[in-house]
């Protein structure tokens, strides 16, 4: 009996090529792509329209390679609760002074909780994506590990999958680089070899969160001062959700030296400045922790990786209470923003991670 | 894998005598009904024929039946075109809120130009209220359109009733009869119908080939302009091939009409009846007495299962069924129809309409009776344990 797979097409290559290598493996490979977002409702001032992870042009292309692909195609509507579970969480997340990650968001709730059981439901055995991570064995239990090629890694937004998920998951490219993908799509003959990556968060195709947020919320929201961290008032905003920590440009202030968000206190709809040199921290707090490891009881050595792409530097974990963590890093750090995840490892493998306060 | 299609409201196939009547106009017969030559003439003859044997099938007089691309477009005519002959004399239109999309929408973009649109509602069983209907009629009213079959339900309309009331107020009565043709005895003057909607699809002719039904005397604003086809009321080449197809699917529909009646019904009641008696917790949704449903429908609501989960697992299994109606991506959106029978939005979600053909068999219903019931209990299952 052949094992059934599920896999989560979103129309762009890496998807695409995990569903072909999954079918030419000798897998019962069905195609599902998410309907998760109504981009009619999104009009760029120019009346183009975005193509994006999920927009209806990618519905098309997953449906024409899984047509080619000889495989059954389904797509699901999950509007309701991509609103619910990630754009809510996502305006919420900024409106309270914090720097959301959607991705992460989505990955743990959308593909491997509600995808997950439209899988089951289909009597599958995984559930396949394209995500660029690995899950290997590790003493009897599965284990998440970064992708092989470092460029590509995507293993921070998967901290949150959990042993069972991860039982029923197949990351057939977490192998692979971005390189031997697009040849292996050109090996299968696939139309969508060539696509550019997806960029940006995918409901916001324009880049423009503040015009999504203004769009979803109404504008005229946490209007406040801009302090200076001496205490200094230098002037006004337009929104605390406008600003994220690190930031430079749009300040619009005057001061001796280069100022830079340094913190959002959103109770007093206050957006903090500074100079460079108070970007830079050697601590900082995490909330919600989840674990990949028996839970430790005491502090850990480990590699910790702040947002998407930044190089994990090594750092000291305590557990706290109440689910929460302290990280102390060996070196300090520029851009510990809250709302992002952060995430462990040791090595290549994810030991654990959570939500920076 | 098995393959057992039970979506005949969605497309039937077409019919293998009908191919065969049409295909020397695709292969022999090229030329434009309206060329005066022999080339024109050959196909000109054929073309009538069809008109002929289609308002044979509705008792209408052949130079009633206009040729259309199909349901969509007859729908879009009926109501752009009411509306452009009578913006004068009134800006009402009276359907229900069951209609087709082709029809709801048109009267959406005639709302955004000023016109008024009453969305008569029904009651649980599927039924309107004719009182209400006729209290709803001004002399402002200019169209009442309300369809003979629903897609969805399979619900009946008492469209003889409500063309008497039309007639009484003197308003004109569109139907939208693309689910009625060939499962239900049509018949335009006793309904005294102005204008009927009629796809080809639907009953074993081509898709992308339809008709309006428009009474003689009935004013029209045609909505394809550019050519004197179809007596000036519809412009463009004619689609010989298929017309003729729909021609002998109207023969066809009329020859064997008691036959198939006869037998979809058999055929539906061992689907529901056997349905019925292997699963507990299943609603049949509107159109509750048999008599006012189309032989051929059965609208079902599982509790405790998403319809779209069961509809993917039938399509594992080789059973062609449909929820709700499909949207551009090919989701699923929650139904209207279903909606407005006021069923709890939770049994809404989980609701999945069989609809049969002549070419099903009673073996591919006991193939369903097998498959269904064990599917139901593993769904609701992983349901209860999420």
């Amino acid at each position: 009996m052949k094992k059934r797979v599920v896999v989560a097409m979103s129309g762009g290559v890496d998807s695409s090529v995990t569903a072909a290598l999954l079918k030419e493996q000798g897998y019962e490979v069905i195609g599902m792509t998410m309907q998760i977002w109504d981009y009619t409702s999104f009009t760029a001032e120019n009346g183009e329209t975005f193509g994006s992870c999920c927009s209806l042009d990618d519905v098309y292309d997953a449906r024409r390679v899984a047509e080619s692909l000889d495989i059954p195609f389904y797509v699901i509507n999950f509007e309701q609760d991509f609103q619910q579970h990630v754009i809510d969480n996502f305006c919420a997340e900024y409106f309270a002074g914090r720097t959301p990650n959607p991705c992460v968001l989505c990955n743990q709730v959308l593909k491997f909780e509600l995808l997950m059981r439209k899988a089951l439901e289909l009597e599958a055995d995984y559930l396949a994506t394209g995500h660029y991570a690995q899950i290997l064995n590790e003493e009897g239990r599965p284990a998440l590990f970064k992708g092989l090629d470092d460029t590509k890694d995507q293993s921070y937004f998967l901290f949150t999958l959990t042993p069972e998920q991860m039982e029923k998951t197949l990351f057939p490219l977490g192998g692979m680089s971005k390189v031997e993908v697009r040849e292996h799509a050109t090996r299968f003959n696939l139309k969508v070899a060539d696509k550019a990556e997806s960029q940006d968060i995918c409901f916001v195709p324009d880049g423009n969160y503040v015009r999504f947020l203004e769009e979803e919320c109404g504008t005229g929201h946490k209007n406040g001062e801009i302090i200076h961290h001496s205490g200094q008032v230098l002037g006004l905003h337009q929104g605390i959700y406008r600003y994220t920590i690190g930031q430079r440009k749009g300040l619009g202030l005057s001061w001796s030296e280069p100022l830079y968000v340094i913190g959002i206190d959103a109770d007093n709809c206050r957006v903090i400045v500074g100079e460079k040199s108070l970007l830079s921290r050697d601590s900082f707090e995490l909330y919600r922790c989840l674990w990949n490891i028996p839970y430790p009881d005491a502090p850990l050595k480990v590699e910790c990786r702040i947002r998407y792409r930044h190089q994990p530097v090594a750092a000291r974990v305590t557990p706290l209470a109440a689910g929460r963590a302290k990280i102390e890093f060996s070196a300090s750090q520029k851009g510990v923003t809250p709302g992002q995840a952060a995430v462990f490892y040791w090595g290549e493998r994810v030991i654990g991670g959570g939500w920076i306060v | 894998m098995k393959q057992i299609y039970l979506d005949h409201n969605a497309s039937a196939p077409l019919k293998a005598e009908v191919l065969e009547r049409m295909l020397p106009y695709l292969t022999q017969h090229h030329g434009n009904p309206s060329s005066i030559h022999w080339a024109g003439r050959a196909v000109c003859g054929a073309l009538e024929t069809a008109r002929e044997q289609l308002a044979s099938l509705i008792n209408a007089d052949p130079a009633e039946i206009v040729f259309t691309s199909g349901g969509s477009e007859s729908n879009n005519f009926v109501l752009k075109g009411t509306a452009e002959v009578l913006a004068q004399t009134g800006r009402h239109i009276i359907t229900t809120a069951v209609e087709h999309p082709a029809v709801l929408e048109a009267c959406q973009f005639l709302e955004k130009r000023g016109w008024r649109v009453s969305y008569l509602p029904v009651d649980g069983r599927g039924q309107l209220d004719l009182n209400h209907l006729e209290n709803l009629i001004s002399a402002q009213t200019a169209l009442i359109s309300v369809m003979w079959a629903n897609n969805e339900t399979g619900g009946l309309f008492p469209i003889e009733a409500i063309g008497q009331i039309a007639r009484r107020h003197n308003v004109i009565f569109h139907t939208d009869m693309v689910q009625a043709i060939g499962r239900v005895l049509v018949d335009v003057k006793q309904a005294t119908l102005d204008l009927a909607s009629i796809s080809g699809h639907k009953f074993g002719a081509p898709k992308g080939v339809g008709a309006l039904y428009v009474r003689s005397g009935t004013l029209l604003e045609p909505l394809v302009h550019g050519g004197h086809q179809e007596r000036n009321r519809r412009g463009g080449t004619s689609n010989v091939a298929s017309i003729i197809g729909l021609g002998a699917a109207s023969y066809i529909a009329q020859r064997d009409f008691e036959q198939n009646c006869f037998y979809l019904g058999r055929l539906r009641t061992r689907l529901e009846e056997g349905l019925f008696s292997a699963i507990k917790g299943l609603h049949l949704n509107g159109a509750v007495d048999t008599g006012n449903r189309l032989l051929n429908t059965l609208n079902l609501s599982f509790e405790g299962v998403s319809g779209e989960s069961l509809l993917l697992n039938l399509d594992m299994k080789g059973i062609a069924a449909s929820s709700g109606s499909a949207c551009s991506s090919g989701t699923l959106e929650p139904s209207h129809v279903i909606a407005a029978l006021g069923v709890d939005p939770l049994l809404a979600q989980s609701s999945i309409r069989f609809s049969l053909g002549v070419e099903n068999n009673s073996d591919e219903i006991d193939y369903v009776l097998r498959e269904l019931p064990p599917l139901i209990d593993r769904l609701r299952k992983m349901n209860k344990t999420a």
